[in-house]
């Protein structure tokens, strides 16, 4: 015989374990480490100081905008334009540093710029009733044709009188040389992460995916919250953008195409629903990071690159797979 | 005193009266069925007193003041807290964040004000306590029963102190044993001094809770009795129209 009381702790003990084994950022967490413990013994060229550096530094792009995908996906909606917006800050940062401005202005600049396309998106979804999808992937088109616009459609790789602080920025490792991007993207998650779990934004986001009409009933701000969500999604690949461009010291205005793909990718594979409600911070980075060990692990393992989207495309779908799996156990 | 009270209130829209000349009054602690057909006008009184809709003509008093009601948000402020027919819960959110949606205990640290996860824990535990609900304040709210999910959206309705709670179809989607539990919620409002406007398609719910019945048909109010001195079988013809006013 137990007494009710041990059988509430026994419940709750369980349902803590339960949680952490049902959790999809876990078993994903799980896989990562799997997947480099296995690259350490395969490869002589895994676990050297050098690719870790670069894989370490090659997340951080991707993982940057899918802490902002993140918080889109837990409203319900999507951001197509993402890759574009990287683009599209890119240049506008480089344009203006060319022109001879100081590095406080060209980021300046970029900033508002991801801002302004970002507003455009949140009034257009929010108050205009528009689908995401259509929206964001207009401006996927758009962002990119007016990088071309701005740049000429050339390469830009001289930044003017401050060239050499963007390069810093973005290429420099000020902190235990630990490449700056990493230190950039290890802050944006602390506050991602704060947002989504101790602040009212972060509340109303998950009760606008969970169920947005009930949102609204009970006096949540739907509206302006969607707008700011969007702006946050093109502030990140703003931000990753200006990242980018210090750390690559060029643009192109090829970067960042098909990124979306990879940051969707990253924060469902990271536990984010596409149908809403759910998704973390610490779930976008774990979800970038096993895309970029198979991105890296391909290579070391001599399968040809063209294998990659290959499989990212089959991690999508397991991701999505495990989550239905996932639910229809719950609704048993 | 009359809590509520409704003074010759109208309400159309375009050429539709869908709402004709209704008067009544509502007393402190009282449970009231309201009941009609599908269009008798029940949930437009309904939203008038929440809020939502003016009414064309006539006049709302509370507490013999009389009252202009421009917005949900105002009708809260007067002490006016609705259910509403889906309950407007969160699926994917526990059940203290559903039941303080919108209305989140904060605290302040530093510059910041961050989400009392502790302080609402405990007071949703407190509310679901005084309503014998046996809903916990951390669980998913996906996870829940019918009468669970109900104790939850009647539990907002405690979080200031109402005067007048509406409660529309409370009992229409959940199991028998369910109905049961949500009608022990609302002789417990009843208890605390709350008067409850019940809209109902289910006759022995309001015969078991209610006080009083008031009936609606094509916007006019057909009768108005106490439940000692009907029957459900009078209701249905009021109901129907197979008995013409009582």
């Amino acid at each position: 015989m137990t007494s009710p009381i041990d059988k509430a702790i026994d419940q709750k003990q369980q349902s803590w374990i339960t949680g952490v084994l049902n959790g999809q950022t876990f078993w994903v967490f799980v896989a990562v480490l799997v997947a480099c413990l296995f690259l350490s013994y395969a490869t002589d060229s895994f676990a050297t100081a050098k690719n870790l550096y670069n894989i370490t530094r090659n997340i951080t792009f991707v993982a940057i905008i899918a802490l902002g995908m993140t918080m889109v996906i837990i409203t319900g909606g999507i951001d197509l334009s993402v890759g574009s917006v990287l683009c599209l800050c890119s240049m506008v940062l480089g344009v203006t540093m060319h022109a001879g401005y100081s590095i406080e202005v060209g980021i300046l600049a970029s900033i508002l710029s991801a801002l302004a396309v970002g507003a455009f998106h949140g009034l257009m979804i929010a108050y205009v009733g528009l689908p995401p999808f259509v929206v964001t992937l207009a401006s996927l088109s758009i962002a990119r044709s007016l990088a071309m616009v701005a740049s000429g459609n050339t390469v830009v790789f001289q930044f003017g009188p401050d060239h050499d602080k963007l390069l810093a920025l973005g290429g420099g490792a000020w902190l235990f040389g630990i490449a700056n991007p990493v230190l950039y993207m290890i802050v944006l998650a602390l506050i991602a992460g704060f947002i989504l779990r101790w602040t009212r934004f972060g509340r109303y986001l998950y009760a606008i995916g969970g169920n947005e009409h009930a949102a609204t009933l009970t006096g949540v701000p739907v509206k302006p919250i969607k707008v700011a969500v969007y702006m946050i999604s093109s502030l990140t690949a703003g931000i990753a953008g200006i990242v980018q461009t210090g750390w690559l010291g060029a643009i192109t205005t090829n970067i960042g195409t098909g990124l979306e793909l990879q940051v969707i990718a990253a924060a469902v594979i990271g536990g984010a629903a596409l149908v809403g409600g759910a998704g973390t911070a610490i779930g976008a980075l774990i979800g970038a990071a096993l895309i970029e060990v198979i991105r890296n692990s391909l290579g070391l393992l001599g399968i040809n690159a063209f294998w990659q989207g290959a499989f990212i495309g089959s991690a999508i779908l397991l991701a999505v797979l495990f989550d239905r799996l996932r639910n229809l156990s719950q609704n048993k | 005193m009359a809590v509520l009270e409704l003074q010759n209130i109208s309400r159309n829209f375009g050429a539709i009266l869908a709402v004709n000349d209704v008067s009544f009054k509502l007393e402190a602690g009282e449970v009231v069925g309201l009941m009609g057909d599908n269009g008798a006008g029940k949930s437009t009184l309904v939203k008038m007193i929440a809020g939502n809709f003016r009414p064309s003509h006539g006049t709302m008093l509370m507490e013999d003041r009389e009252i202009v009601l421009h917005s949900p948000l105002d009708a809260r402020q007067h002490g006016v807290e609705i259910v509403h027919q889906d309950l407007a819960l969160c699926n994917n959110l526990t059940a203290a964040a559903n039941v303080f949606l919108g209305r989140e205990l904060r605290r302040s640290i530093g510059p910041f004000k961050i989400l009392d996860y502790a302080a609402m824990y405990k007071r949703a535990g407190q509310i679901f306590a005084e309503l014998k609900s046996e809903t916990r304040p951390r669980d998913l709210v996906r996870q829940m029963s019918g009468g669970q999910r109900q104790a939850v959206a009647i539990s907002r309705t405690r979080l200031t102190n109402p005067k007048i709670v509406l409660m529309d179809e409370p009992t229409a989607a959940i199991s028998l044993r369910q109905v049961a539990e949500v009608l022990n919620l609302i002789r417990r409002l009843r208890d605390q001094g709350i008067s409850v406007i019940l809209i109902s398609h289910r006759m022995p719910d309001v015969f078991d809770v209610a006080d009083r019945v008031i009936v609606l048909r094509r916007g006019n109010k057909v009768a108005d009795k106490s439940i000692a001195q009907t029957s459900p079988e009078e209701v249905t013809g009021l109901i129907t129209g197979a008995i013409g006013k009582a």
